[in-house]
């Protein structure tokens, strides 16, 4: 296993800029998860990584190696892909013997044999090894994809959106089995995705990508609830995080005069730099408080039945906000209600760049 | 303004059932979703009901009235799908116009219509642009737009959102049911995303391989799936589900998970329950959602200790995979409440939440303690 670095990466499809200026490090054992939209970048990305296409500037290293002259079977990694590219007139056995056969290698059958054996038995496909490919279904051939990364040992697996073709309730198995692999191999995974309940339910640590940039580093529960912008707040976590727009006055954020005015006084309060008063505050849905004594009052929009909670969204003025409630709360929809916001839970961005201000708290914290 | 009723509706392709004794009342002004895997005939549904699919047997009522004779264009339906399809020539202004151009109302009633739903869908800034300058969200907007402006007795929805991202779908779901609620009219909305039927609906209606499973309202199907498909496919994460049996008990009935994995007191009601519900046997099928398995980081009393495994922090919350002996159930907890996986912590079942079902059939044994 090895860790994996990018040095000041630029990519270019013509004039178009795919990545500028991206650095990363992924950790040797990490499972590191690289979220963005579509067209953010980060299949460039991997594709680098593995040596099938090849940076305008920047470095490449693998272990400690700079492998920016290296061929792709040189590097040693592995990618699964979205779609499985299996051999279909192969049996499962087959195909995860094929990798090892390449002439680049010389591995004994009993190698062979004992590798596939060992990696049908990880992934749980023992009883298809005999089975063709296209006799499987989406949730076994992608398994079958993975235990053909898996049998060559490589350095670093890189995985393109694995899971985005399966149904919901497959997704939601694989992921929490991946992880489990991961950790059971202590292998480096760099994992794709679009999705934020992958990325957050699987990543020691993410990488926000946007426009071919890395916004954000960090653990998830730092991504959460820490977000450096307005981009990372509203990717991540579902609902979106709230956000208002206002104006400091007297020590209260002003999204409504009257109507929607919050205090933030002493540690709570933003670090707005002198002589501006326009601000961004972001609020998650679960730090609305819907109840008595709230203080700020709300029109019911909608509402919406999440199981174990209830999503509802308030109007104030021209505002619509979420919040969340549990779901044996009875409310009703053009109903008013009373909330506040919890305190502590504020995030206060710059209304231009939407850059995460922070808040005299942390700076206290901080030094 | 319409209500709809279907009585044993009935689909088949040769020996193969599409739709299969289906019957379903839809009340005037509600939110009916039909949900289930692909293939379970939720489409066929919708399109019998639109007119745009003969049935094979059955009966469609409109407002108490018979319409397998009717076209669709006479069902006064209007029908939305999953691919916004629009006139590419035409403005948004025009397409949504484009079905009054046969009313022959006069032009400022048209124009009045137009913008009143062009209001509602937030959209009136784009009256002027043609579908390829539109975006993804604004086409669909648009398309619902056209279907809503002839004031149709009911609105059909085909996976209206499903072509959208997530951060859109979770908006235009919201929109979707503020113009439900405005417009008056009945919605039947067809979904295959669980999410999507819960936080939208009045009542879901689950589907699958023809067969309807279970009606009711969002709380009713959460809270008391009426079988393990229903348990399963609504809610996330998913319910866990362990094979296990129930045995009196000193006081109690003993909830052995697995082979005795683990062992745990319930009421001593639990175990005459399942027997007369359960022809004597006690061998049953165990559901708890994460929210159900309850997490002390202390030894408390009626919890026993079981070890945390990979823990995934989605935000507000963490899911916590707990080994119960060989059992590997998922809990729901505090966000940073279990720290690391290899930690120890106590933990049981909330009886309220957890649900008995009978290993054979998959039916819920309809216990409540």
């Amino acid at each position: 296993m090895a860790h994996v670095e990018l040095r000041s990466i630029t990519k270019k499809f013509r004039r178009h800029t795919a990545l500028s200026d991206l650095s990363l490090d992924v950790a040797d054992g990490e499972f590191f998860v690289l979220l963005g939209p579509t067209g953010a970048g980060k299949t460039t990305t991997l594709r680098l990584i593995a040596g099938l296409d090849a940076p305008d500037s920047g470095s490449i290293l693998i272990g400690d190696a700079d492998v920016g002259k290296w061929s792709a079977a040189e590097r040693d990694v592995a990618l699964v892909f979205q779609y499985y590219s299996l051999y279909p007139h192969y049996t499962v056995r087959e195909n995860l013997e094929f990798p090892l056969k390449s002439k680049h290698r010389h591995f004994s059958a009993e190698e062979i044999s004992s590798r596939v054996g060992r990696a049908a038995k990880t992934l749980r496909i023992e009883h298809l090894l005999a089975r063709k490919t296209d006799r499987l279904s989406g949730g076994e051939m992608q398994r079958v994809s993975i235990g053909r990364a898996i049998v060559r040992q490589p350095r670093v697996f890189l995985m393109d959106e694995p899971l985005s073709n399966l149904d919901a309730k497959l997704r939601e198995i694989l992921r929490a089995e991946l992880k489990d692999l991961q950790m059971k191999l202590g292998a480096t995974f760099l994992y794709v995705t679009h999705d934020q309940v992958e990325a957050m339910s699987m990543g020691d640590k993410i990488g926000v990508l946007n426009h071919g940039r890395i916004v954000q580093v960090g653990t998830p529960y730092q991504i959460y609830n820490q977000p450096r912008n307005t981009f990372v707040a509203t990717f991540v976590g579902s609902p979106a995080m709230n956000l208002l727009s206002g104006v400091m006055r007297d020590r209260r954020v002003v999204v409504a005069p009257g109507k929607l005015e919050i205090p933030v006084q002493g540690e709570v309060a933003p670090r707005l730099a002198p002589g501006t008063e326009r601000l961004t505050l972001g609020v998650r849905s679960e730090d609305v408080i819907v109840g008595p004594g709230g203080g700020l009052e709300g029109q019911v929009y909608g509402v919406e039945n999440h199981g174990v909670e209830k999503i509802v969204t308030l109007k104030v003025d021209e505002h619509l906000l979420k919040a969340t409630v549990p779901a044996r709360m009875a409310i009703a929809v053009d109903s008013t209600v009373p909330f506040t916001f919890n305190p502590s839970k504020l995030r206060f961005f710059d209304a231009q760049t939407g850059a995460n201000l922070g808040s005299v708290k942390e700076e206290v914290n901080h030094g | 303004m319409a209500d709809i009723a279907l009585r044993d509706v009935e689909k088949y392709f040769g020996d193969n059932y599409i739709i299969r004794k289906l019957s379903l009342e839809i009340q005037h002004r509600e939110f009916l979703v039909l949900l289930g895997p692909s293939g379970c005939g939720k489409t066929t549904t919708l399109r019998a009901i639109a007119g745009l699919e003969d049935i094979d047997s059955g009966e469609i009522l409109i407002d108490g009235q018979p319409v397998q004779s009717r076209q669709a264009a006479d069902r006064d339906i209007a029908f939305v799908f999953q691919l916004f399809a629009l006139y590419p020539h035409l403005t948004a202004y025009e397409n949504i116009a484009f079905p009054l151009r046969a009313t022959k109302e006069a032009k400022s009633v048209v124009d009045q219509r137009v913008r009143e739903v062009a209001r509602a869908l937030r959209i009136e800034a784009l009256l002027d642009k043609r579908p390829s300058a539109l975006s993804g969200g604004d086409m669909q907007r648009v398309a619902i737009g056209r279907a809503l402006v002839r004031r149709p007795k009911a609105l059909l929805m085909d996976e209206p959102i499903g072509a959208l991202d997530a951060k859109l779908r979770e908006e235009m779901r919201a929109e979707l049911k503020h113009i439900h609620l405005q417009n008056e009219a009945t919605t039947v909305y067809v979904t295959h995303d669980q999410v999507e039927a819960m936080a939208m609906a009045d009542k879901i209606a689950i589907m699958n391989e023809g067969v309807l499973q279970q009606v009711g309202s969002p709380a009713d199907v959460y809270q008391y799936p009426a079988n393990l498909f229903v348990a399963q496919f609504v809610g996330s994460p998913i319910m866990n589900v362990v094979n296990g049996a129930v045995r009196p008990g000193d006081g109690c009935t003993r909830v052995m998970l697995g082979e005795d994995d683990a062992v745990l007191r319930f009421p001593s009601e639990l175990y005459h329950k399942v027997v007369e519900h359960h022809h004597a046997e006690d061998e049953v099928a165990i559901g708890v959602r994460p929210e159900g398995v309850l997490v002390a980081r202390q030894s408390t009393d009626g919890y026993i200790p079981v070890e945390a495994h990979i823990i995934e922090p989605l935000g507000p919350y963490d899911i916590v995979d707990l080994k119960f002996g060989k059992q590997l159930l998922r809990s729901r907890t505090a966000s940073g409440y279990v720290e690391k996986a290899g930690d120890v912590v106590w933990a049981r079942l909330d009886e309220k939440q957890t649900h008995f079902f009978n290993t054979l059939t998959g039916e819920s044994l309809q216990i409540r303690l």
